[in-house]
C-alpha cells in the first residue's frame, strides 16, 4: 500500500489530476451550503459576463440563472452518474467476464455471444434510444449509460481470469480441494483487480462523457442542472455570449482529464512492469 | 481458412446481430409509455379515442403480441422501416436521403483521425521521454477528455463567427448554386469543421494506441533480430515495427466504428449537417420513435459493415489467419 | 594463435536501483580465429550482458563504461554507431535463445534473409535470392524453395533457429556471437543445432562465442572455456583443463552441481503400488466453430504404468511427448477421454465433482514455474494451510503444521510471514514442496519441478527432495525432459514419445541397455555424454 502510495505520487500528472478532482467532489458535495438558492432560481438580469457583478463570477445565463450555482450543482449529476453507472457496469461485467472465463466452454461462448453483441451496437445511439423511450430520469440515465460501458469490462475481466486460470498457483489451489468459487473468489479475482481499477477509473471519465453529451441534447432530467444542459442552453446564443458554452465546457474538460490522469498514474503504480522506462 | 469463408462467417453472424437489434427495436417501442398508437396520434395531432382505436386497428396494435412482433420482424426484413408522420414520409426514404452525407462525414473523420493518429503515434515513440513525445502525448490526453459537442461550438465561435475562415452550418453555400470546382470546394469548406472536430477524439485514442504498441513491438525480440543485421533504424522501424503495431490498431479502429456513429450526432447536430445523426436529433425532440429506431437499426448496419471491413484489412495484414 | 578479438578491462553499468552497478566489471579475454570459445555462468553473471556489449545491442540505460574490444585493427567500443551498424551482421553475426520470437511474425523466411543484403548493399535482388536458397540450404532446412516463401509460424523452433543462422551467416562474419541458442530447444533437435553451428563454423573458419549455462553443451563443442559470476572472469583455459581440473572453487561447486551420468542402482521395489495407470487416453480436439476445421492432437495414446509405495518414477520425454498431460490427468486438471487411474483401489477418473474434491489430497503436484506457482497475493502461511484447513484440519493446527514443514525444506519460520515476492525462484520451489507435504499425499507429481533453476540452485532442490523422499517414504512421479536429473533421482524410468510410452524400466536398464530406438537416439542427444562417461 504505502509502496504504491510511493509511485502513484511520483507521477506528477496523476497528483495534478488528483488535486483537481478532490476540488469537483467538494464544490459538489458543499453545493447546498455554498449556494442555499436552487440553481434554477433567477436571480439577476440575463447574460451578465462573467466577472462583471459583485456576487455572481461567472455571470448569469440566459434566463438570469446563476451561472457559477448551476457548475458546483452540475458537478453533482457527473459525479453521481459517472460513479453508479460505473458501478452498476461492474456489477454487470465483472460477474459476466469472471465466469466466462473462468468455466469455459458453453458458458463463455454464450457470454461472449451477448457481450459481442451489445459491442456492436453503436453505444451513444443506444444511450439516446434508451433514454428517449424510457424518458429522461436520473436512473434511465444511469442504466442506459451502464448498458452501454459494460462490454469492455467484460472483456478484460474476461481475459484476465482466462490467463490466470492456467497459473499454476490456481491449480494448486485446485489440487487443494478448493471449491470453484472458493477459487474465483479467492485466488483469481484478486489478482484481477489492477486492471479493472484502472479501466473503471477510465470508465468514470466516459461516463460523465456521455452524460454531458446526453443532456446537451436534451436528454437530461428536466429537474436536475448539469453541464450538458447549461451547454445546450446556450447554444443559441453562441454568436453573442459564446462563454455560456465555453465556462461548463471547461468544468468538463477539467474533471475527465483529472480522472485520465488519475487512471494513467494507477496504472503506472499497479502494475510497475509496464511503467515507462526511462524516466 | 480462406477469405472468403470468412467473409461469409462475418456475414452470416451479421444477419443474426441485425435481426437481434430488430427485435430489441421492437420490445423498446412497446416499453416506451403509452402504446404507439398514442404517440402516432400525438405526432397527428389528434387525440381523440375513436381516432386511436381506429389507428390501433390500421396497424394491428389491436392483435396479439406475437403477431404484432411477426408483421414487425417481416416488415424490417422487407426493408420497410415504418412511416414518420411527422415527416410524412416513410422512414426508410428518409435515412437513404440523409445518409451519404453522414457517410461523408464520418468517413472523413475517419480517415483523417487514423492517418494523423498513426503519424503523431509513431512520432511519439520514436522521441520517448523527450519534450516532444510529451507535447504529443499531452495534447491526445486533452483531445480524449473534451466532450465532442464542445470542441465543435468552440470551433464555431473561432473559426466561424470570430475568423470567419469557415462556415458554421450546413453542407453547401445556400442559394450560391455553385457547378464544378466550386461546389466541390464550398463543400469541402462546410465539410473541414464538422470531420476535423469529429476526428480529434479519434485521433487521440489512435494516437495513444499507436504510440504505445510501437514501444511494445519495439521490445521484442525480432526487432533485435533485425538490428543484428545491421539494418538502419529507419528500415526497421519501418518494416519491423510499425507493421507488426499497426495490428493492434486496426483491431482498434474496427471497434471504434460504433463510437464514430455515435460522435455524428452530436456533431451534425451542432453544425446543422443533414446527416443521419441530425436526423436521429430531430426525431428525438419531435418524439418520432419509427424515425429514431430505423436511425439506430441504419447505424448499427453501418457499425457492422465497418467491422467487416476491418477484418478484412487485418486479414490481409496478417499472414497467420 | 592470432586473437580476432581483444577484449581488455571493459565494464558495463547498470542503470541506478539495479541489484549491482556494474554487470561486468573489468573483463579481458581473446577470442581466436577458428575456435569455439564457450562463455559459461548462471543467470546474472554477465554472460549475455558481454555477448550484447559487443554487438552494441546493450538494453537502454546499459551501457559500456570503460575498455576497450580490438576487432580487425580498430576498438569497436569507440567506434560512432554507424560504423558498429555496419559491423553488425557483416563482419560480426548473433543468434538469439528464443526461436519462436526472434523473427518477425509477418515477414517471409525469404526476405528477412535477404534483408541481410540489403541493409548492406551487396548483390542484386536476383543474386539476393540466389544466395537466400543457398544459405538456406547450407544450414539444412528442408524444401528451399518453399520455404523461402514461408512465414515463421509454419516452421517448427528448429527450423526456424536453423533460418536464424541463415541470417547471421548471410556474409560470412568473421565472428559469430551465439547467445544461448539451444537453450529453448528438445534435446535431439539441440543436438542438431550443435552439430550445425560446429559444421559451419569449421566450413567458414570463423571465430565462435558460445553463451551457455550448461557444461554439457561445453563438452561438447568448446576448444576454449570462459566461467563467468557476478560479471566477472573467474576461471578461463582450454576445455580439457577447465573441464577436468578445475581451478576455482566455483567452477568446481558447478561441475559438482551437474547430475553425472553413472546410474545409482536402487533397491528392488516390492512394495504394492500406491498408484495404476490403465490404458489412459487425451485427445486435445480444438474446435473451429462453422468454418475452421476441427483439429485434434492426440497427447495420451493408450498409457499404462504402476507407481509403488516410496517408489520414484521418472516420466522422460522432449516437449510434446504427452509427459505433463499425464500427470495432469492423473490429477483430473486435464479430463481424460478414457482409462482408470486407480489409487488405492479407487478409480480418480470415476469420481464425482464433490467427490473428487475431497479426494484431491491424496495427490499432489509440485509445479515447474516458481514465479506462478504461488499466489502473489497471499502470505506464505496462508498457501500452506488454505488446503488443509479446507480439508477440515483445525486451522492452529495447519498453522503450526505449516511452520514445521517450512523448517523441514529448510527455510526459516519466519517466512511464514512474508509474501512470495520476497524468495528466490529456489526458495519458492522449496515452498512448492512443502504446500504439497502439506496436504499428506499419498503420491507427489513433480512437472519439470527443477527445470526452471539455475543449475547450482537446481542441485540444492534435487538434494531436498532426495532426502525428503528416503525420510518420509514418499512415492513420486517425477516429469522432466532433462535425462540426466531423471537418472540421479528415480528408481524406474518410463520414455515417452508421441504420447506413447515406448520403454519403461529400472533406471540402469533403460539408461545402459535401452531397448527402444528413441530412447538410444534421445540418450545421444545429450550433451557432453562422452565427457561425463569418461569421468565417471
Amino acid at each position: 500500500m504505502i509502496d504504491f502510495l510511493k509511485r502513484f505520487s511520483r507521477n506528477r500528472g496523476a497528483l495534478i489530476g488528483a488535486l483537481i478532482l478532490i476540488t469537483v467532489v467538494l464544490l459538489a458535495v458543499f453545493a447546498p451550503l455554498i449556494y442555499p438558492d436552487s440553481p434554477w432560481k433567477m436571480v439577476q438580469r440575463p447574460f451578465l459576463p462573467p466577472f462583471s457583478t459583485e456576487g455572481l463570477p461567472l455571470g448569469t445565463d440566459t434566463l438570469g440563472r446563476d451561472v457559477a450555482a448551476g457548475l458546483v450543482y452540475g458537478a453533482r449529476v457527473s459525479l453521481i452518474v459517472g460513479l453508479v453507472s460505473t458501478l452498476v457496469a461492474l456489477l454487470i461485467g465483472v460477474p459476466l467476464g469472471a465466469f466466462a472465463g473462468f468455466y469455459g466452454g458453453l458458458i463463455d461462448d454464450g457470454a461472449m455471444r451477448f457481450t459481442e453483441f451489445f459491442q456492436t451496437i453503436p453505444n451513444f445511439a443506444l444511450a439516446i434510444v434508451l433514454v428517449a423511450i424510457l424518458e429522461p430520469t436520473l436512473p434511465t440515465i444511469t442504466l442506459a449509460i451502464a448498458i452501454v460501458s459494460w462490454p469492455p469490462v467484460a472483456r478484460l475481466v474476461r481475459a484476465e481470469v482466462l490467463s490466470l486460470r492456467k497459473r499454476e498457483f490456481v491449480e494448486a489451489a485446485r489440487l487443494a480441494g478448493l471449491s470453484n468459487t472458493r477459487i474465483l473468489f479467492g485466488h483469481v479475482l484478486p489478482n484481477a483487480m489492477s486492471p479493472i481499477i484502472v479501466m473503471a477509473s477510465l470508465m468514470v471519465a466516459t461516463a460523465i462523457l456521455l452524460e454531458s453529451s446526453l443532456s446537451f441534447l436534451g436528454l437530461g432530467d428536466p429537474n436536475i442542472m448539469s453541464w450538458g444542459y447549461m451547454i445546450g442552453a446556450a447554444r443559441t446564443v453562441i454568436r453573442s455570449a459564446w462563454w455560456l458554452s465555453f465556462i461548463p465546457g471547461v468544468a468538463i474538460l477539467l474533471t475527465v482529464l483529472a480522472l485520465n490522469l488519475i487512471g494513467e498514474g494507477l496504472n503506472d503504480a499497479l502494475n510497475p512492469r509496464l511503467a515507462r522506462k526511462g524516466r | 481458412m480462406t477469405l472468403a469463408a470468412a467473409i461469409f462467417g462475418r456475414a452470416a453472424k451479421a444477419v443474426t446481430t441485425l435481426l437481434l437489434i430488430v427485435i430489441l427495436n421492437f420490445f423498446l417501442i412497446h416499453a416506451a409509455p403509452g402504446d404507439p398508437a398514442m404517440v402516432m396520434a400525438g405526432e397527428a395531432g389528434a387525440a381523440d379515442e375513436q381516432f386511436i382505436q381506429q389507428l390501433r386497428e390500421q396497424f394491428g396494435l389491436d392483435q396479439p403480441l406475437y403477431v404484432q412482433f411477426w408483421n414487425y420482424v417481416s416488415g424490417v426484413v422487407q426493408l420497410d422501416l415504418g412511416y414518420s408522420y411527422r415527416q410524412q414520409m416513410p422512414v426508410l426514404d428518409l435515412i437513404l436521403d440523409r445518409l451519404p452525407a453522414t457517410l461523408l462525414l464520418t468517413m472523413t473523420a475517419f480517415g483523417m483521425s487514423l492517418l494523423l493518429g498513426i503519424v503523431f503515434g509513431m512520432a511519439a515513440a520514436a522521441r520517448q521521454g523527450k519534450w516532444g513525445d510529451t507535447a504529443i502525448t499531452s495534447m491526445a490526453l486533452l483531445f480524449y477528455a473534451t466532450p465532442l459537442f464542445w470542441v465543435a461550438l468552440m470551433a464555431v465561435v473561432l473559426f466561424s463567427v470570430k475568423l470567419g475562415w469557415f462556415p458554421a452550418f450546413g453542407y453547401e453555400s445556400v442559394g450560391a448554386e455553385f457547378t464544378g470546382l466550386d461546389m466541390v470546394l464550398d463543400r469541402l469548406k462546410h465539410l473541414f469543421l464538422p470531420a476535423l472536430t469529429l476526428g480529434l477524439f479519434f485521433m487521440a485514442i489512435y494516437v495513444r494506441m499507436t504510440r504505445s504498441s510501437v514501444l511494445e513491438v519495439s521490445q521484442m525480440d525480432f526487432v533485435k533480430t533485425a538490428r543484428a543485421k545491421g539494418l538502419a533504424e529507419g528500415t526497421i522501424r519501418r518494416r519491423h515495427i510499425l507493421r507488426n503495431a499497426l495490428l493492434p490498431v486496426v483491431t482498434l479502429a474496427g471497434l471504434q466504428a460504433g463510437q464514430l456513429v455515435g460522435g455524428a450526432v452530436l456533431t451534425e447536430t451542432v453544425f446543422a449537417w443533414p446527416g443521419i445523426g441530425r436526423l436521429m436529433f430531430e426525431s428525438l425532440t419531435a418524439r418520432d420513435y419509427n424515425t429514431l429506431l430505423g436511425v439506430f437499426l441504419v447505424s448499427a448496419a453501418m457499425v457492422i459493415a465497418f467491422n467487416i471491413i476491418t477484418d478484412i484489412v487485418y486479414r490481409l495484414i496478417d499472414p497467420r489467419i | 594463435m592470432e586473437p580476432v578479438l581483444s577484449i581488455r578491462d571493459m565494464a558495463i553499468s547498470l542503470p541506478p536501483g539495479a541489484d549491482r552497478d556494474f554487470a561486468v566489471q573489468d573483463i579481458s579475454f581473446d577470442l581466436n580465429a577458428g575456435e569455439i570459445l564457450c562463455v559459461v555462468g548462471e543467470s546474472g553473471s554477465g554472460k549475455s550482458m558481454t555477448a550484447n556489449a559487443l554487438m552494441g545491442l546493450l538494453p537502454d540505460q546499459v551501457e559500456v563504461a570503460r575498455g576497450t574490444a580490438h576487432f580487425e585493427g580498430r576498438d569497436i567500443m569507440a567506434l560512432p554507431e554507424s560504423e558498429r551498424r555496419k559491423l553488425r551482421g557483416d563482419r560480426i553475426g548473433m543468434i538469439f535463445q528464443e526461436p519462436m520470437t526472434a523473427l518477425n511474425p509477418l515477414m517471409r523466411i525469404g526476405d528477412q534473409i535477404t534483408e541481410v543484403f540489403e541493409a548492406h548493399n551487396r548483390h542484386s535482388p536476383s543474386e539476393r535470392r540466389e544466395k537466400a536458397l543457398a544459405l538456406i540450404r547450407e544450414v539444412g532446412l528442408p524444401d528451399p524453395d518453399k520455404i523461402i516463401r514461408a512465414y515463421p509460424f509454419q516452421l517448427s523452433g528448429g527450423q526456424r533457429q536453423r533460418a536464424i543462422i541463415a541470417m547471421a551467416l548471410a556474409l560470412d562474419p568473421a565472428i559469430l556471437i551465439a547467445d544461448e541458442p539451444t537453450t529453448a530447444l528438445d534435446v535431439t533437435t539441440q543436438a542438431q543445432i550443435l552439430d550445425l553451428i560446429k559444421t559451419i563454423q569449421q566450413r567458414h573458419g570463423m571465430a565462435v562465442m558460445f553463451i551457455t549455462h550448461d557444461f554439457g553443451v561445453v563438452a561438447e563443442i568448446a576448444d576454449r572455456v570462459i566461467v563467468m559470476r557476478y560479471g566477472e572472469i573467474v576461471e578461463h583455459g582450454t576445455a580439457s583443463e577447465v573441464l577436468e581440473n578445475p581451478q576455482h572453487a566455483y567452477t568446481r561447486a558447478l561441475l559438482k552441481a551437474i547430475p553425472t551420468d553413472s546410474v545409482p542402482t536402487p533397491d528392488p521395489v516390492t512394495a504394492p503400488p500406491v498408484l495404476e495407470v490403465r490404458n489412459l487416453r487425451k485427445t486435445f480436439v480444438t474446435s473451429g466453430g462453422f468454418f475452421r476445421p476441427t483439429r485434434s492432437v492426440t497427447a495420451i495414446d493408450g498409457v499404462s504404468f504402476s507407481i509403488a509405495r516410496g517408489e520414484v518414477l521418472g516420466i522422460v520425454g522432449e516437449s510434446g511427448s504427452g509427459k505433463s498431460t499425464v500427470g495432469r490427468a492423473i490429477v483430473r486438471l486435464v479430463e481424460a477421454d478414457s482409462g482408470e487411474v486407480i489409487l488405492d483401489g479407487q478409480d480418480m477418473n470415476a469420481l464425482s465433482a464433490s467427490e473428487l474434491r475431497s479426494a484431491r489430497r491424496r495427490v499432489q503436484m509440485i509445479f515447474q514455474d516458481p514465479y506462478a506457482s504461488l499466489n502473489p497475493r497471499k502470505k506464505i502461511l496462508h498457501a500452506l494451510s488454505e488446503g488443509p484447513i479446507v480439508q477440515g484440519v483445525a486451522k492452529d493446527r495447519a498453522h503450526a503444521r505449516a511452520r514445521e514443514l517450512l523448517e523441514i525444506v529448510e527455510l526459516d519460520a519466519g517466512a511464514a510471514e512474508r509474501y512470495p515476492h520476497e524468495f528466490s525462484g529456489g526458495q519458492r520451489q522449496r515452498i512448492g514442496i512443502a504446500r504439497a507435504l502439506a496436504m499428506d499425499p499419498d503420491l507427489i507429481i513433480a512437472d519439470e519441478a527443477v527445470s526452471a533453476l539455475d543449475v547450482s540452485i537446481q542441485a540444492q532442490v534435487l538434494n531436498l527432495l532426495r532426502d525428503l523422499q528416503k525420510r518420509l517414504n514418499l512415492s513420486l512421479m517425477f516429469i522432466t525432459h532433462d535425462m540426466r536429473v531423471a537418472a540421479q533421482l528415480c528408481d524406474r524410468v518410463a520414455v515417452m514419445q508421441h504420447g506413447k510410452l515406448v520403454e519403461i524400466g529400472p533406471v540402469a536398464e533403460v539408461f545402459l541397455s535401452p531397448k527402444a530406438d528413441y530412447t538410444r537416439s534421445l540418450l545421444a542427444a545429450v550433451p557432453g555424454t562422452d565427457w561425463l562417461e569418461g569421468a565417471a
